[in-house]
This record gives structure tokens, C-alpha cells and sequence, in this order.
């Protein structure tokens, strides 16, 4: 059985289905009929020129705005009004195209942070350091510690974000999103801004992650050579519209996506 | 089970000894998920135990050779161990060789059975199979990304644990029954030495050779199993092997395994280790790392640094060796010890360090001193591969910056009228495998192992190698003179880069020097003196005068030789240019060739000798992008005084 073939028996049955999905911001269309959905296990690219809507997209699919029309299923429930956080607990996490990470705030904090969700104590139990408390932390702890060496930070574990550089940055906010162990993952332009070596970096963290932890993962990228590479299907969208939907060879070859990114002449 | 642990001649017996007498002490730590976990020595044993059965199943047997290539791993030790309980030779590859280079050693030993650490390791293993048709076998540790590989050869480590303990369960009495038929003349290990310029040579050590040099050493500075050692040097090369395996067995301290390279500095804080071993170039890098860090703190605490330093290097070097010093001063230097010193071994994570050894190549004598002034015991060593490591240690208390000490128990010297040193020791290895040409050349009928290396014993005993033997030659009245050990003595000051002396056949030394742009840049920066470049740089007076005391200091310091006095370097020049590889005039490790420079320009060799005051040179250069062009300049010609070596202590 050769790799790819063992990749493909792992995708599953669609999780997150998007039907029709129309964005405006007052009289701006960000997002116009958009229908596209994401299978178990699989990569999944949506990528576009800038302005195409890509992150208006993810957006809408953590449930951070709503969109006008449309519906979007998370394993076939139809979510509606439904707030990040509420996104959260159903198990999608995300990174953010800048930074959101706390800069003074040590790599393991930052990661530990991401255990929120998880975390059961009481005010009570946790301000007086009970029993219960210490055995939750440890078990937190360990679960980070996973992270961390799954990522390869260890050296930076004890070091405050603020001091880091870029491309280590970017692995901390994936850190932070692989703690609270979601089960759908967004990535907002996780290579945005690296040199090629870090970039090659996180193409095969992605693809670790997918592998290993079995997380379907949602990446926005207007790279399309590094895309083209690590996806399983990609959605291509231009001007908020749809243009494109398949395999990376197909989109590849696809007409009306070679004049969104080359230009055509009018 | 406690017998005389003298009597045990090979390492899983030591094995067995140190789980019934010291079993439930560390053997073996490893950082892991951010907490040091500890395999005691009853359960290092236990491991090996399953490893050493599961590979008999797998046809493991006497003789056989088996890879080993990671990082250190407590596992990758217990395959080693694993291997020689079976009478199996463990053959240690460097874990950043290219796959091609690991190709030469699995079809030189016919290996069967290979142990990689993770991923990396098994994709070059995997890719150097059809050149090597021997190998069956491929284990792992770390599973991570091998989900999907299906190759036949292929299992994991956890694997090939299970069906050990099965086995073991069948057959309790197996591994005893092995460990029994094994005898101190038995190979213990294959070393590939690096072959940069031949092909690579196995060199085969006995149980014996390992362990004798293992014990010698070890009672020489007391070492005991309360010692702890960080293992963090790559596993196939000896002096890791000697320090993370054949010691520990020996006396039974515990070895430690950072988290990753990146970790290491926070890990050995944690540790603490009391035994210690870095090549000059680590020493280095954490010397250059504590004054970048000076530099940025604060005034109070420089002027505090700048202060102290400076009693430590006038009486920090003489308490450590036990010489007498006032008391006015021992003050001194315990407030420094409080203040300064005592923080600083600790930063570096050398609070705990007892012994620590360096070696591998020249170490300059400032950065040799800075250590042992701040009261680390810092000590030089000499010893290769083929001697297993322990040849010749400066002993406590008679430590000098220039040599690498007398000869350990149990090692003769002698030395050939061309001043080759000569070996013969307990530790020497056994052959080159499968190359007794090599094995000839190398050792000879009586047992003298022939090293390469040219040096001689000093009135106090101490062994000074200067060169190697094929380097070194001699000046018409006969002198000695060796070109790399006067080229090294130069470089180590800050403000030379690149040194070539001269000298065979002829009357008296002469030297090329390249400045160091960046330290001479600070200096002339400092003194407010403009200049536009490397040429206009080289050129002026001030700096040919700062490398004249250079030079003079050097001829100091070999007046005080009698072997040396003679070469003394009588004149100089700067060149004008810096010596590049790119040119050919270095090799890409950076070594400068002698033979092509004295060729290449042979013009200004001349002037040199012809006691000219000034030399006019034309050269081309070669830059970067491929294309060529002409540099011209006039070369001053500096003379520098020499002195009689009578004379030496009072000019010095």
C-alpha cells in the first residue's frame, strides 16, 4: 500500500458542508453563493487572490460573522447564529493571519491557555491548589508536553512569545489550536510572511497533524504552489464567488483560475 | 553475584553487576515531555534483557555486526548493550551522515540488523537498500511518521521488545548462557573513522581495550557511580562512547540525554553533571555567548565581571592547581567566587563539574585559561580512536596551557628519529576490519600503534604534539620546525585570522599573516583610525605594529621551548589579501595549504628571504559570482625580534 493510497482509504464522509453561502457588508458582496464541503480526515485548501473572501470564509465557518444566506452544517446539524466559542466547544479550532498570540506570556502558558475548554476545576479547588487541581494541571500538562515535543519547541518552552521569531511564532499558534484537540482545524495563511525553509517546516507539521492526530484541516493560502502540495481538494474563489472546486491537478489546470491569478485582459 | 568487578572483562557482565549490587541507582536519564525520566540499573538491564532476546530471535548471533544510528537515546544504548551480550559487534554510525555515507560501513561489515533512531535515520536506510543487500533488518524508536511505511525489513523497537519478553519467558536462562561464552578478547565495537581524503577504516576494540582505558582513567580521577555525565556528543564517535558507556559500566555513574541539541544548555543546568567533555570549539561557543551577554548587562555588573576576571586570571589558575598564593589574594578570589565566578559555572551549567576534559584539536591557551580560572577543572587529553581514547591526561594539579600531559597508567611512548609519536598501550584496538594492509602500516610487529602525529616529551614528562609527521620539517642547520603548531600559536591571538610559516630547508622562519577584519576593524575603530578596506587595513603602520608584538610574543613563548627556540619567526608580512578557498589556497574545512600558497606566491616568499624592506604584488582574484579580477599593492616587510632562549623568561 503506497502512502497516498492509505491517505485516501482515511477520508471519510463529509463533517462541515457550506450550501449557498452569501456574506455582505452593507452594499460590499464578500461572499456570493458559496457551496463547498469538507470530508473527514482530509486537507482541504480554499485559496484566491487577496480580496476573493478567503478569510471572510473562514470567518463565517467559526461562526465570527453571519452570514446573510446560506447554511453550513458541522456533521450534519445546521449551525446558525452559533458564536466562536460555542464553534470551539463543538471542535473546530483556528489560527489567526496575524498573530494572536500573548507575547508576554511563556510558550507553555501560551500552549496551556489552550486547554481552557478542558479544564473541569472550580474557582474553589484551583485558588486553594487542592488535590483535584494538581492532578487536572498535570494531566494538562502532559498533554502540552505532547504538543511540544510533537512540534519540536522544546528548546523555546520557558521563553516569553514577544522574543520569538515569525515562522516559531506561528508554530505556537498552531500549538495553541492542537490543545484544545479539535477535530476540525482552521488555518488562516499559517505560511504567510515565512521564507521557503519555514514554510517547508509547516507544510509537513500540517500534514503530521493530519496524519497523526487525524484532525481535518481547513487552510486559506493565496501561495498556490504551497497549497498545491499538502491539499487533498481545493476550493478556488475569486471576487467572493466560487470559480473552482477539485483535485490540485484539476484546479491547477483550470482555466478560470489561471485568468483570476494571471489576469486576463478585458 | 558482587564479585571483584575487576574480574568482569566484559560490559554485559558489568551490566549484571551493577544490577545486583547497585540496581535501583540511576543508569540512564532521559529528558522526555519536558521531565527527566530515569531507568534505574536493574531496569536498564531489563531492557536489554528483552532487546538481547528479541534479536537472537531475529537471528542476531556471534560475530554479527549490527548499526546503530541516533542521537543518544537510552535505547540506542540497550540495542548496544543488547548486541554484545550476544556476542554481536554494535557498530556506531554518525547520525548526520548523508546516506551515501552510511552505505561504506553496512557493506564493509556486512550488516544484517540496523537500529535508527526515528524517520530520518530509516528514509537513509531505506534508501542505501539496494547497494546493500545485507541488510534484513530495520528497527525504530520513534515511530512518528512510519505509520504508512510497509516495507518488509521494517519493524519497531517496541516490536521487537515484545518478542524478547516472549522469549525470555520460554528460555529464563538464555541471556545468562550468552553473556557466559563472551570473553575480553572479543571485539566489543566497530568505529568508522571519518575518511575525508580515503576511504573509511573500521576500527575493531576488545572488550578488554575498552574497559582497561575505561578503569584506567576513571581511578585516575576518582570516579565513582555518585558521578554524572550529559551525553550529548553524537554516540559513533569514541570519546561519547567512552564517556556514556564504557565509564559508566566501569563504575557504574549515571549518563543523561538532553531533550535535543537546542536544549541542551537548560538541560545540563538541570543535571549539574560533575564530569565533563567539550572540544574547543563548544568551549568557544559558550565563552563568546557569556561575553556577548556582558556585554549587554549593565554597567555595576561589568565593571563588577571586568574586575573579578582579572584577579582570576592572575591567581585563579594557581588555586586550582594547589599552589601557594597569599592570603590578601585568596580573599580576593573567594569574594569573586561568591560574586562572579560561582554564577557564571553556574549559567554554564558547571557548578558540579569536577573533572572536565577537552581535546580533538589545539586549544588556544586564553580560552583554556578563562575555564580553569573561574575554577573549573578544565584538562586536556590525547587520544584517538585507535588507542580507545585514554592515551596521555594532564593530570590534577599539573596542568599546562601547551601540552596534553604525561602518560596515563599502563602507556609506553617512544618516538622515531623523525619524531613520530608511538603507542603501545592495553587500549590499543585489534585491526582496521577487513584491511590488513592498513593494520600493518599502522601497527607494527612489537605492538607500537604509529600515530601520524609529531611531538615529544617535555622535561616534566608532558607529551606536546606540534604536528603531524608528514608536516613537519626541518631548517638547514637542522632545527626542528613545525609549521601548523607555529601557525596555531599565531592564530590564537584575536587579531590573526590566517597563518602560513615557512622554514624547511631554509635558514630561519618566515610567516604570511591574514588579520581578522572584524577584530582589527574594532581595534583601529577604537584608536579612531580610517580606513576603507582590508588592503588599506593591512597596510597601515599601527596595525603592522600591533602584529609585531603579536609575532614577538610567540617567539617569547618558543624561546622557552629548547625543542622550538630555533623557530622563531624572524620576519613577516601581511597579506594582501585574505586567503579564501574559493582560490584554492584553503581547503573547505579551512585549513590553509601550505604547498599550493608557497607556490602561488612564490614572489613574495622570495622577498621575504631576501631580507627586501618592500614586495609589489599583482593578483588575481576570484569573487563570488565567477568573475576575476586584479588586486596591486606594495607589501611592507616586518622584521620581528627573536630571542635567545636563555633570555626568554626575562623579555617574556
Amino acid at each position: 500500500m503506497t502512502e497516498t493510497e492509505a491517505r485516501a482509504q482515511r477520508i471519510g464522509a463529509p463533517v462541515l458542508a457550506v450550501e449557498e453561502v452569501s456574506l455582505t457588508f452593507g452594499g460590499v458582496r464578500a461572499l456570493s453563493e458559496v457551496s463547498f464541503d469538507v470530508r473527514e480526515h482530509e486537507v482541504r485548501a480554499i485559496i484566491g487572490p487577496n480580496g476573493a473572501g478567503k478569510s471572510s470564509m473562514l470567518n463565517v465557518l467559526n461562526g465570527f460573522y453571519q452570514p446573510q444566506h446560506g447554511i453550513i452544517r458541522f456533521r450534519g446539524r445546521e449551525f446558525r447564529g452559533m458564536k466562536p466559542h460555542a464553534a470551539a466547544t463543538m471542535g473546530i479550532g483556528r489560527t489567526f493571519q496575524n498573530i494572536a498570540l500573548f507575547r508576554g506570556m511563556t510558550v507553555l502558558d501560551n500552549i496551556m491557555v489552550g486547554r481552557n475548554l478542558k479544564m473541569r476545576g472550580n474557582l474553589l479547588q484551583e485558588a486553594f491548589w487542592l488535590p483535584a487541581a494538581r492532578r487536572e494541571e498535570i494531566e494538562h500538562r502532559r498533554a502540552v508536553e505532547e504538543i511540544i515535543d510533537f512540534l519540536e519547541i522544546q528548546h523555546i518552552r520557558r521563553t516569553p512569545v514577544g522574543q520569538l521569531p515569525y515562522g516559531l511564532q506561528k508554530r505556537v499558534e498552531l500549538a495553541r489550536a492542537l490543545a484544545m484537540e479539535p477535530s476540525v482545524l482552521l488555518l488562516d495563511e499559517p505560511m504567510a510572511g515565512m521564507n521557503l525553509e519555514e514554510k517547508q517546516d509547516m507544510c509537513r507539521f500540517v500534514l503530521d497533524v493530519n496524519d497523526h492526530y487525524g484532525t481535518t484541516i481547513v487552510l486559506i493560502e493565496h501561495d498556490m504552489g504551497v497549497v498545491m502540495d499538502i491539499s487533498d481538494r481545493v476550493v478556488v474563489l475569486d471576487y467572493g464567488s466560487k470559480i473552482a472546486d477539485g483535485t490540485p491537478e484539476a484546479v491547477r489546470a483550470d482555466q478560470a483560475v489561471i485568468d483570476a491569478y494571471l489576469g486576463v485582459a478585458h | 553475584m558482587a564479585t571483584d568487578i575487576g574480574a568482569l572483562d566484559t560490559f554485559p557482565k558489568l551490566l549484571l553487576h551493577h544490577a545486583a549490587v547497585r540496581g535501583a541507582r540511576p543508569a540512564i536519564r532521559e529528558k522526555d515531555r519536558g521531565i527527566w525520566q530515569t531507568w534505574s540499573w536493574t531496569q536498564f538491564a531489563d531492557e536489554v534483557r528483552a532487546i538481547a532476546c528479541g534479536l537472537a530471535q531475529q537471528g542476531l548471533g556471534r560475530g554479527d555486526h549490527m548499526a546503530l544510528v541516533g542521537d543518544n537515546r537510552p535505547r540506542i544504548y540497550a540495542a548496544m548493550c543488547a548486541a554484545q551480550c550476544l556476542g554481536a559487534v554494535p557498530v556506531p554510525l554518525y547520525q548526520d551522515a548523508v546516506a551515501a555515507e552510511m552505505a561504506f560501513p553496512i557493506q564493509n561489515a556486512e550488516i544484517v540488523h540496523a537500529v535508527g533512531e526515528d524517520q530520518e535515520q530509516v528514509d537513509k536506510l531505506l534508501e542505501i537498500l539496494p547497494q546493500c543487500p545485507t541488510l534484513k533488518h530495520i528497527y525504530y524508536d520513534d515511530p512518528r511518521g512510519l505509520r504508512h511505511y510497509a516495507q518488509p525489513q521494517l519493524a519497531s523497537y517496541d516490536r521487537l521488545r515484545e518478542i524478547g519478553v516472549e522469549a525470555a519467558k520460554r528460555d529464563p536462562g538464555f541471556l545468562e548462557r550468552e553473556i557466559e561464552k563472551g570473553s575480553g578478547d572479543d571485539p566489543a565495537a566497530m568505529f568508522f573513522t571519518s575518511g575525508t581524503t580515503a576511504t573509511p577504516k573500521g576500527v575493531v576494540l576488545t572488550h578488554h581495550a575498552l574497559i582497561d582505558r575505561a578503569r584506567a582513567a576513571a581511578e585516575m580521577e576518582g570516579l565513582t557511580d555518585r558521578d554524572v555525565v550529559i551525553a550529548y556528543l553524537p554516540p559513533a564517535w569514541i570519546g561519547q562512547n567512552i564517556f556514556s558507556y564504557a565509564q559508566p559500566f566501569a563504575t557504574g555513574y549515571c549518563i543523561c540525554c538532553p531533550e535535543s541539541a537546542e536544549t541542551l544548555m537548560t538541560d545540563m543546568r538541570e543535571i549539574g553533571p560533575s564530569y565533563y567533555f567539550a572540544p574547543p570549539r563548544v568551549l568557544e561557543a559558550l565563552l563568546t555567548q557569556v561575553s556577548i551577554r556582558m556585554e549587554d548587562a549593565g554597567r555595576l555588573k561589568r565593571t563588577m565581571y571586568r574586575h573579578f576576571m582579572d584577579v582570576a586570571r592572575r591567581v585563579g589558575g594557581a588555586i586550582l592547581d594547589g599552589k601557594p598564593v597569599g592570603m590578601a589574594q585568596r580573599l580576593h578570589y573567594a569574594l569573586g567566587d561568591l560574586l562572579v565566578y560561582g554564577p557564571l559555572r553556574n549559567v554554564l551549567g558547571m557548578s558540579r563539574v569536577r573533572v572536565a576534559y577537552t581535546a580533538g584539536e589545539a586549544i588556544g591557551p586564553d580560552l583554556f585559561k578563562f575555564y580553569r580560572s573561574i575554577g573549573i577543572n578544565l584538562k586536556q587529553l590525547y587520544g584517538s580512536t585507535e588507542t580507545s581514547v585514554f592515551v596521555c591526561v594532564q593530570p590534577n594539579g599539573q596542568v599546562k596551557a601547551d601540552t596534553v600531559g604525561p602518560a596515563v597508567r599502563g602507556v609506553e611512548l617512544k618516538f622515531t628519529p623523525q619524531r613520530e609519536l608511538l603507542i603501545r598501550s592495553p587500549g590499543l584496538f585489534r585491526e582496521y576490519y577487513k584491511n590488513p594492509q592498513a593494520t600493518e602500516q599502522a601497527k607494527d610487529a612489537d605492538g607500537w600503534f604509529h600515530t601520524g602525529d609529531a611531538g615529544y616529551l617535555d622535561a616534566d614528562g608532558h607529551l606536546k604534539i606540534i604536528d603531524r609527521v608528514k608536516d613537519v620539517g626541518k631548517l638547514d642547520d637542522g632545527t626542528l620546525f613545525a609549521p601548523k603548531y607555529l601557525e596555531n600559536k599565531l592564530k590564537f591571538f584575536p587579531y590573526i585570522k590566517e597563518a602560513v610559516a615557512f622554514g624547511h630547508a631554509r635558514d630561519h622562519v618566515c610567516a604570511f599573516i591574514n588579520i581578522d577584519m572584524e577584530a582589527v576593524g574594532n581595534w583601529a575603530e577604537k584608536r579612531k583610525l580610517a580606513y576603507t578596506g582590508y588592503v588599506d587595513l593591512a597596510s597601515r603602520k599601527e596595525v603592522r605594529d600591533l602584529i609585531t608584538q603579536c609575532v614577538e610574543q610567540v617567539n617569547a613563548d618558543l624561546a622557552a621551548d629548547p625543542e622550538l627556540a630555533g623557530s622563531q619567526i624572524h620576519r613577516f608580512l601581511l597579506l594582501h589579501k585574505e586567503l579564501d578557498a574559493d582560490d584554492g589556497e584553503l581547503t573547505r574545512t579551512r585549513k590553509v595549504r601550505r604547498g599550493y600558497i608557497a607556490e602561488r606566491y612564490e614572489s613574495l616568499v622570495e622577498a621575504l628571504y631576501a631580507g627586501k624592506e618592500s614586495v609589489h604584488v599583482e593578483a588575481q582574484v576570484r569573487y563570488e559570482d565567477g568573475r576575476t579580477g586584479q588586486i596591486s599593492a606594495d607589501l611592507s616587510i616586518c622584521d620581528a625580534r627573536s630571542f635567545p632562549p636563555a633570555a626568554a623568561r626575562k623579555a617574556a
